[in-house]
């Protein structure tokens, strides 16, 4: 934890309320984002139980599995939950724009652009926290394998038709989540803990209702009650007034309320299996129907206060103005998202169940990538962030007082000034140590030269000044201009390229195996089916 | 039962000639050389690329770090002088040492194909990452190799046909700056070290260790051995009594002069500052190095040792100061400077690596914490703080470590698939301390009466 979000906390447990870490959103939110907030039934993994899922805060669709050990309830749930996804997802697909990518030829081996369709928006999903963020993951994992009965007429449990393919885009989405800045799925307690500090530690910071009480408080009253109360507060029945964000249940609930009321619902199913004419049947129909509403009605009440909660921490994050370079990282989450409607169009296969070598190496890079590249650019979008850096010694305001021309000893002499600065920062500087400014958005380079006597600073200015003789007008700073310098980089330099999968060399198993396709796990005695 | 005597350099040899057998006559794709602290990884690997060479081998070599690239091409030339030698380059300014220049066999170029047909061609993985479309090397010589993360090992692998990968396990593994645990448990994990995958995919290789640490004291081997390699033990070249240290001027009865004594002494001192919760860059603690190695250089130390009869006077090139942080490092400079000490290298463990020093001075990673993370108890960042002397190691320390060692067992989630490293951080840190406090001297900055 840097030194500057230390302090917002410490602030925040003297006051009582949160602190902002940011002074610009440094995520991207959608206009229409769609928010799931999925439930999961306690003791079984990946068993859901329920979601409420939507674009609209006044209307969401409630889906509800109300016996979520019947694999059929829990199919027909996921069928539901494909139609609620999909259109929103499919939505997004075919308003593109011309866009240029850089692509090897394979015959002559020669750099050339490609004209390619870039999405104009992509579809984003909203999470209440990082649990969330895994259950997509898990649901993605747990049913794009799964077939259906149009492609494979023999499989003994057909999947619903359009089951697998949420499956592809919940697994799409689960791992651009894992990449550092990106805004594709997002998780609510993410988002605030991204912009607020809590007087609570990182732990109870992943509870929704708990975060949200420290930043949303009423006016007057202490965010740190209203935390404690959303932890722990329970009516007379035991029940938790603000309802954990999920997927997993309050232990409360399932014992007092959704046990019995489960155990309703099958009685009522087995009265009605064991109708022996039309009226009882109507009867039992209706008593099973009742006990359906009633599951429905618990689980509404669970899931509604986190809905809520999501759409308020939507609002609060959009009162803040986006960062700018936001925009630019929502680009790559574009590219991210017509990448995957490409490869569905194209009729692919699901993603692998684990990546081969080269594949987790190119992942690996990218997200490392990100990751530098995220800390810079929310550093430049943000004078909070980058008070950060400057107290790490990474960064520094400086005021120029002195600017001396001087020219680079070669045939041709380029523009090589010298810059005296004063600063308060004390930045981490030594022999050839080197510093860059934003000019015009993109970074210019200095070098560390000395120190003077009085204790400020040489610089001398290496690009960006043109090809004349003389600098370009306006790329040299002015006496008594006052600039941002940071000592790590602005933009990130392309890694190497990776041999192809089917080149993977010796040290690494070889290319991966095309002709063994990998069976399905054995059925053991342990499965229950 | 009779016991033979230890012939430290008959071991040695023993170890290096079974090696380069298995490099220049063995049919395996490829041999890996574990290295504990100073054994003699450099030289084996001057000595492996000569001998390469003269048996016309064509051969890169992949280092981790353009100073242990230029290094070796400074080795290799002055071992041999007329080879061929390529030094790969980046198109940075200033890409190499430039006492590179003076070497008349070295040719320098940051394009591959500038430097087809030299005998040895030398660069780092980073930049070895970038060549494309060349005719692959017969073989190639893998230096730091543990300290080599897996996915850059993929990016060169496809440039040679047969490597010897040399390394040190005991040193910092490799890290990345995102979680990879997603990778965690398949043998191609891109985030585990080089030799990890290497001998995941290819087990039948065959492996050496080298037995004898050139480096360290014999005051310092048995402790670093036990505690860091203990199960795969080695040995220091040197007796008891062949490396002493002695000071000038004597003790002025101050905290740092009584440490420095007992550390000349028994090549360990431990100077404890009272237990507290401190900043990471702790003023005290800050200046309590600064002091110690200020008095380092004014008690006129001297150090014999085998490589000569007359003492030597101790220089400050001679001594390094480590730490955790780079932070940290940073205070421990200004805290130099302000004492007028200049020349001493003050950096971290990462950057400590591979360099050898005649003192130590360490700020231990735990001391004045409150809590022990994954990253301070890493076993490999101990290692390199206490393993970069010839003669004694100085460790400033708050006291309370053991306490907060008890306090914080190690909770690392187990991933399946995954090799346990032995000793785990917390282990070698109670080793250590332990030892340690055989020779403590309390804090005390003034002359006691």
């Amino acid at each position: 934890m840097s030194l500057i979000s230390t302090l917002a906390r410490l602030e925040a447990v003297e006051s009582g309320r949160a602190r902002p870490l940011a002074t610009v959103r440094h995520r991207h939110v959608a206009e229409r984002p769609l928010v799931l907030v999925p439930l999961t039934t306690a003791g079984e993994a990946g068993a859901p139980l329920g979601a409420l899922v939507g674009t609209d805060p006044e209307e969401p669709t409630l889906l509800v599995v109300p016996q979520p050990r019947d694999r059929d309830l829990r199919f027909a749930f996921l069928a539901d939950l494909a139609e609620a996804v999909l259109p929103y997802v499919d939505g997004f697909a075919d308003d593109v724009e011309a866009a240029e990518r850089g692509e090897t030829d394979p015959e002559t081996g020669k750099k050339v652009k490609v004209e390619v369709e870039l999405c104009a928006d992509a579809p984003q999903l909203i999470v209440p926290s990082r649990a969330g963020v895994e259950y997509v993951r898990l649901l993605g994992r747990s049913t794009r394998f799964r077939r259906t009965a149009e492609q494979d007429p023999e499989t003994p449990f057909p999947a619903p038709p359009r089951v697998p393919l949420l499956g592809r885009w919940l697994t799409h989405y689960g791992e651009r989540a894992r990449v550092p800045g990106s805004s594709l799925l997002l998780a609510a307690t993410d988002l605030l803990n991204r912009h607020w500090a809590t007087g609570q530690s990182s732990l109870e910071d992943q509870h929704l209702g708990a975060l949200l009480a420290w930043i949303d408080a009423p006016e007057g009253s202490s965010g740190a009650e209203a935390a404690l109360r959303a932890e722990l507060a329970r009516d007379r029945d035991g029940q938790l007034l603000c309802p954990p964000a999920g997927p997993a249940t309050d232990p409360a609930f399932d014992n007092r309320l959704l046990a019995p009321a489960v155990e309703r619902y099958d009685r009522a199913r087995q009265a009605l299996a064991a109708a022996e004419d039309g009226q009882a049947a109507d009867e039992r129909l209706g008593d099973l129907h009742r006990a359906e509403r009633e599951i429905r009605r618990l689980i509404l009440a669970q899931l509604r206060p986190t809905w809520h909660a999501v759409w308020r921490a939507i609002e609060l994050v959009r009162e803040l103005p986006p960062g700018a370079r936001v925009a630019d990282r929502w680009t790559r989450d574009r590219w991210s998202f017509t990448g995957h409607r490409d490869r569905v169009r194209a009729g692919e296969p699901p993603q692998p169940r684990r990546d081969d070598a080269v594949t987790a190496a190119n992942k690996l890079a990218a997200r490392e990538s990100a990751q530098t590249q995220l800390e810079a650019q929310e550093a430049l979008d943000d004078p909070l962030v980058m008070a950060g850096r400057r107290l790490t010694g990474e960064a520094f305001v400086a005021e120029v007082v002195e600017v001396t021309m001087a020219w680079s000893e070669s045939k041709r002499p380029a523009p090589r000034p010298l810059l005296t600065v004063r600063t308060d920062d004390r930045p981490h500087l030594g022999e050839g140590v080197k510093a860059y400014r934003s000019l015009e958005g993109k970074p210019q380079t200095a070098r560390f030269v000395r120190y003077e006597e009085d204790g400020s600073l040489v610089l001398r200015v290496l690009d960006r000044m043109g090809r004349g003789k003389e600098p370009a007008e306006g790329s040299v700073p002015e006496k008594g201009d006052r600039l941002v310098w940071t000592l790590f980089e602005h933009d990130q330099r392309v890694g190497p390229k990776l041999p192809d999968p089917e080149e993977t060399p010796w040290t690494h198993g070889g290319p991966p195996r095309v002709d063994a396709v990998e069976a399905p796990d054995a059925v053991t005695p342990e499965d229950l089916l | 039962m009779t016991s033979v005597p230890f012939d430290p350099s008959a071991e040695a040899a023993g170890a290096t000639r079974r090696i380069l057998d298995d490099t220049l006559h063995g049919d395996a794709r490829g041999v890996v050389v574990d290295s504990p602290p100073g054994a003699g990884k450099s030289t084996l690997v001057v000595r492996a690329a000569l001998e390469l060479a003269a048996a016309g081998r064509p051969l890169m070599v992949v280092a981790q770090t353009n100073a242990q690239v230029d290094d070796l091409v400074l080795r290799l030339a002055e071992k041999e002088p007329e080879l061929p030698v390529g030094r790969l380059h980046s198109n940075d300014p200033d890409p190499y040492d430039k006492a590179l220049d003076d070497l008349g066999n070295v040719r320098k170029s940051a394009r591959a194909a500038d430097l087809a047909g030299l005998d040895v061609v030398i660069s780092t993985a980073a930049k070895w990452a970038h060549v494309k479309g060349v005719e692959p090397w017969g073989h190639a010589i893998v230096d730091e190799a543990y300290q080599m993360r897996s996915d850059a090992l993929l990016a060169v692998a496809g440039l040679f046909e047969r490597a010897l990968f040399v390394g040190d396990p005991g040193q910092l593994d490799p890290f990345s700056v995102v979680g990879a645990d997603q990778w965690a448990g398949l043998s191609y994990d891109p985030s585990a070290s080089a030799v990890t995958t290497l001998l995941a995919h290819n087990p039948e290789l065959p492996q050496h260790r080298l037995p004898v640490s050139w480096r360290l004291p014999a005051s310092a081997a048995p402790l670093v051995s036990g505690a860091f390699y203990p199960y795969t033990p080695f040995r220091s070249g040197t007796g008891p009594g062949d490396r002493r240290l002695s000071f000038g001027v004597p003790s002025d009865g101050s905290g740092p002069d009584r440490v420095l004594d007992e550390a000349a002494e028994s090549g360990w001192g431990l100077l404890e500052l009272p237990a507290r919760h401190t900043p990471r860059t702790d003023p005290e603690a800050v200046r309590a190095v600064a002091l110690v190695v200020r008095r380092l250089l004014d008690r006129g130390g001297a150090a014999v040792s085998e490589r000569s009869e007359d003492p030597v006077p101790l220089t400050p090139d001679r001594i390094a100061v480590g730490t955790a942080h780079r932070d940290q490092a940073a205070a421990v400079r200004a805290a130099l400077a302000g004492l007028g000490v200049a020349g001493v290298t003050v950096d971290t463990a990462n950057r400590l690596q591979g360099r050898e020093y005649d003192v130590t001075v360490v700020l231990h990673p735990l001391s004045g914490r409150p809590d022990a993370t994954a990253f301070h108890l890493e076993t490999g960042r101990l290692c390199v703080l206490a393993s970069r002397h010839r003669h004694a190691c100085v460790v400033v320390c708050r006291a309370g470590v053991a306490d907060l060692l008890d306090e914080h067992p190690s909770t690392e989630p187990v991933q399946l698939g995954v090799t346990v490293k032995f000793p785990d951080g917390w282990e070698a840190n109670h080793a250590v301390l332990s030892h340690l406090s055989e020779h403590r001297i309390a804090w005390s900055p003034r002359v006691s009466p």
